[in-house]
């Protein structure tokens, strides 16, 4: 556990020491769904129908595009190879540093998305239940991204490999997000998604770690 | 080092990089204290042998063995009883040579005090520099800091890949001292090298003889 501590503290410091990492993910996430307005036209009850659609979807985007960086540089520098040797499972960093991951870059979306919900009309009573989604939702991207990210870390052009893979396995996540906040927005029962959101979280819980460090020890060889 | 007694050795170690087999049936032992000194020209498999030795790369035969148990059967132990520097020095542009101590003894689940940080950092000339990111050092500067991690954290094995490379003569000095007090405790030691380091008495392997 002292292991996971160590990890989660050294990635936090590190994205404390450079915040424009975790600031160009907020930024695009906030930009584009600004665009919206402009690309639709200021309509309140247009905007409000696809207020949902395209919150979760740039969500989405916005946590694709910082993890072709999550073990990138600790492997282009050879703290790939310390994470490795560390007596500790290779499984448990791996937690540690998705968890950081979401703290740099999921939460300041969930934060700043009661600004976008605002923008785009979204009706008031389903903020509460758009913010319950996206905290059970962005661990999950967090956690089926690293997936991603460890299985293309030998790969030239990653990035791009990245989205490829990991896009379609975070419909899920698309899917009952939206339909919870929906729900919530028409006065339905948003509990049913809610719970379907929690129970990704607990698939991709267990099974993240030890499909990405698998994925990391093979590209250590 | 509760370990001093131990031993390491491997017996008929093949080593294949994708489709090309590097080494075949290399075997050796290294005693308590004993230094062993990889030798061989470029592509030899120095880097493979050693990563080998960490448990990072599997053999494609072969055993390795710690007081002839097979480490395979016990990776977490063996990682726990070995330092292994390679070729890159694992330093966070943004982080201090004393940060990447702490953390780096923390991954390997030991508590480590401010002053014994200071004093591996110390061991290499670097104490003036323990709270400098790791971006204003220098590229020897940045070797001494990875190589302190040797210091900082006791480990009886020790796997050097070019251990001396952008070192200047003072800090070589410095590591065939840290070298000579590990090897006096009882550690052991496997250094890929092209020379330039005074190793003492030890026994070479040369990867170039075996091909």
């Amino acid at each position: 556990m002292n292991a996971l501590a160590a990890i989660l503290r050294r990635d936090l410091r590190l994205a404390w020491r450079s915040p424009g990492d975790s600031a160009t993910v907020v930024l695009f996430f906030v930009l584009t769904v600004v665009l919206f307005p402009f690309g639709v036209g200021p309509a309140a009850e247009i905007l409000a129908r696809i207020a949902t659609g395209v919150i979760w979807v740039m969500a989405l985007l916005a946590s694709l595009l910082s993890l072709d960086r999550l073990f990138r540089e600790d492997s282009e520098d050879g703290s790939l190879d310390l994470l490795a040797l560390s007596p500790a499972p290779l499984e448990l960093l791996v937690l540690g540093k998705v968890l950081a991951h979401w703290l740099i870059t999921g939460v300041p979306l969930i934060v700043a998305s009661p600004l976008l919900a605002l923008l785009m009309q979204l009706p008031a009573g389903a903020y509460p239940t758009l913010l319950l989604a996206l905290l059970l939702g962005t661990p999950t991207l967090s956690l089926i991204g690293a997936i991603g990210a460890g299985l293309t870390l030998g790969a030239r052009r990653g990035g791009v490999l990245i989205a490829l893979l990991v896009l379609p396995l975070y419909i899920p996540v698309l899917i009952f997000g939206v339909a919870a906040v929906d729900a919530a927005a028409s006065g339905l029962a948003v509990r049913p998604h809610l719970l379907l959101l929690g129970g990704l979280l607990a698939l991709f819980l267990p099974v993240s770690p030890v499909a990405t460090a698998a994925a990391l020890r093979q590209a250590l060889q | 080092m509760d370990d001093s007694t131990a031993r390491l050795s491997a017996r008929g170690l093949t080593c294949d990089r994708g489709e090309r087999r590097v080494f075949a049936h290399v075997g050796f032992e290294v005693r308590p204290g004993g230094l062993l000194a990889v030798v061989g020209p470029n592509g030899a498999g120095k880097s493979s042998l050693l990563r080998l030795l960490a448990g990072l790369l599997p053999p494609a035969g072969g055993v390795i063995a710690w007081n002839g148990h097979a480490v395979a059967d016990e990776p977490e132990a063996h990682r726990a009883r070995l330092h292994y520097i390679g070729h890159l020095d694992a330093l966070k542009p943004a982080l201090t040579p004393a940060e990447m101590l702490a953390f780096d003894a923390a991954l390997r689940g030991q508590r480590t005090g401010a002053s014994a940080i200071s004093a591996a950092l110390d061991a290499f000339g670097l104490a003036r520099f323990a709270d400098l990111p790791a971006r204003f050092l220098s590229q020897g500067q940045r070797r001494r800091a990875a190589l302190a991690r040797l210091v900082a954290t006791p480990a009886p094995l020790w796997l050097l890949d070019e251990p001396t490379l952008a070192l200047d003569a003072d800090s070589v000095a410095r590591l065939t001292a840290v070298l000579a007090r590990h090897r006096g405790a009882g550690g052991l030691a496997v250094i890929a090298t092209h020379g330039g380091l005074d190793l003492g008495a030890h026994d070479t392997l040369d990867l170039g003889a075996v091909r």
